[in-house]
């Protein structure tokens, strides 16, 4: 059963933990799919999307799970914020907190950070992505999108290829899959492969037909221009040529491997419009399970503040 | 702690068909109704009903299951952790008489939460409350249409209402403290 405050890594919740995580997104997913979309759980909560870096997908997503918790849902843009004018980031929290706030949503662009306030503050805390560290629910989505398709995890081969060393998607995911049994295979530009701090037995392969070699499923992660002060690799053309999926490439998967992909894609580099759209892309469901998944990390941890008083 | 047995499996059965024609006959000829179990023991006893409708009006009542968890109005007080048992209502709520169904009705509390369950799904022509036990001692003004029988009980006695599928036996008891 989960037992914590916050959520700001996968790297110390325990198997257990994440499967509680996944079997309750599965009854929140039935909400998603009803006419009146809102459950009264988390009615009177406030939570509040803190972002320090921009996000349409996922903070829209945060909103959305909350919302339909019947929680009040704020969302606080960096841009906007005191932040500009000098104060501190323990400070802007604590303020925030001063107002009633039952939870933050926080995503920085140093790694670590979210951590650091979740220390400073009665309040829970989920990670919605700090620097190059982790991002835990797009992670927990991952997992729920290949569990619905695959219909279990232990054992699956998953191939997650680009580049790693700036990807907290594929950190996340190195953590929990480890955890849970999976096969993960990582590759990319020698470039983009971080020399440190992946979790212990996690294989870094040599080509990507080793990678790709029998999967089950097909990881493409974005490259991230926004996030290189120096270039890693010569031309997107060059790239998409030796690290995108293309069709002869898919072939050497698993026949019914799925294709997925953390967004927002650059369509024709990592991945080309007819295999982003093609019947083994899951990359809209991965989207469509987001709000399942984040409604049931508010939902546990929210809910963990009854039991913790209580012992 | 005293457990005295206040319904057997015979008792039990009888009391199930005599609520399944009390259903039939509340219904009529409104063939758009649907049975709705509140979960686990609820979900249980209206499976049962609906296969005694069944069988004595030749044809299958729609069914649904109703995980009330989320709509608990003391969820962020109760200091047992709930687990989520889902809710299952593969029908359109709108415009169709829904008979609601429990094992015991205590407080109220819980039906309370059921009809705003139910209410989230649209809105239905009308809702009818069925209780294999009522026990009394209502918090809520919140009345059962039928019910199975009526226990007197005292507010620190326990109602033990067991099924086969989940306990290997049918039974209700009450347990007295002391």
């Amino acid at each position: 059963m989960l037992n914590r405050k916050d959520l700001t890594g996968l790297v110390d919740v325990t198997k257990e933990e994440i499967l509680e995580i996944l079997d309750t997104a599965e009854k929140f997913k039935e909400i998603n799919s009803r006419e009146i979309k809102k459950v009264p759980a988390l009615k009177g909560k406030t939570i509040v999307n803190l972002f320090f870096e921009p996000s349409t997908r996922t903070r829209t997503s945060f909103e959305i799970a909350g919302k339909r918790l019947s929680a009040d849902v704020i969302n606080f843009t960096a841009s906007a914020s005191s932040t500009t004018k000098g104060e501190t980031l323990i400070d802007t929290v604590k303020n925030i907190e001063s107002m009633g706030v039952d939870m933050f949503v926080v995503r920085h662009y140093y790694s670590g950070s979210v951590r650091f306030i979740a220390q400073n503050t009665k309040a829970h805390v989920i990670n919605a992505g700090d620097g190059t560290n982790e991002h835990p629910t797009q992670s927990l989505l991952d997992l729920y999108t290949i569990k619905e398709h695959k219909g279990n995890l232990e054992g699956l081969k998953v191939a997650i290829i680009g580049d790693i060393t700036h990807s907290r998607v594929a950190r996340s995911n190195a953590w929990a899959m480890k955890k849970l049994g999976i096969d993960l295979r990582l590759y990319g530009p020698k470039t983009m492969i971080p020399r440190d701090y992946l979790p212990l037995g996690c294989k870094v392969c040599n080509s990507m037909e080793e990678a790709l070699e029998d999967c089950d499923v097909v990881m493409m992660l974005r490259i991230q221009l926004e996030r290189q002060g120096i270039a890693l690799f010569p031309s997107l053309k060059e790239y998409s040529k030796l690290f995108g999926l293309n069709k002869n490439r898919l072939e050497l998967t698993k026949k019914d491997a799925i294709i997925m992909h953390p967004g927002p894609i650059n369509r024709g580099v990592e991945l080309p419009s007819y295999l982003a759209d093609c019947d083994r892309s899951v990359i809209l469901t991965q989207v469509e399970n987001g709000v399942a998944v984040r409604m049931a990390v508010m939902y546990l941890l929210a809910m963990q503040q009854n039991t913790k008083l209580g012992e | 702690m005293v457990e005295k047995e206040i319904l057997n499996k015979h008792e039990i059965d009888n009391i199930l068909v005599r609520l399944s024609f009390q259903i039939i006959e509340k219904i009529k000829d409104d063939a758009d109704f649907a049975l709705v179990g509140i979960k686990r023991r609820g979900a249980i006893l209206a499976d049962r009903i609906a296969s005694t409708i069944e069988k004595f009006k030749s044809l299958k009542p729609m069914i649904g299951y109703l995980d009330i968890t989320l709509y608990r109005d003391d969820l962020t007080e109760i200091s047992e952790f709930p687990k989520l048992l889902g809710s299952d209502l593969n029908f359109d709520v709108k415009g169709k008489t829904i008979i609601l169904i429990d094992d015991v009705i205590f407080t109220g509390r819980t039906v309370r939460a059921a009809l705003d369950a139910i209410i989230d799904y649209g809105r239905p022509k009308k809702i009818i409350f069925v209780a294999l036990i009522d026990r009394g001692h209502r918090e809520l003004p919140i009345q059962p249409d039928f019910v199975g029988k009526y226990v007197p009980t005292n507010i620190e006695e326990k109602i033990n209402v067991k099924l086969h599928e989940i306990d290997g036996l049918d039974s209700v008891t009450i347990e007295k403290r002391g």
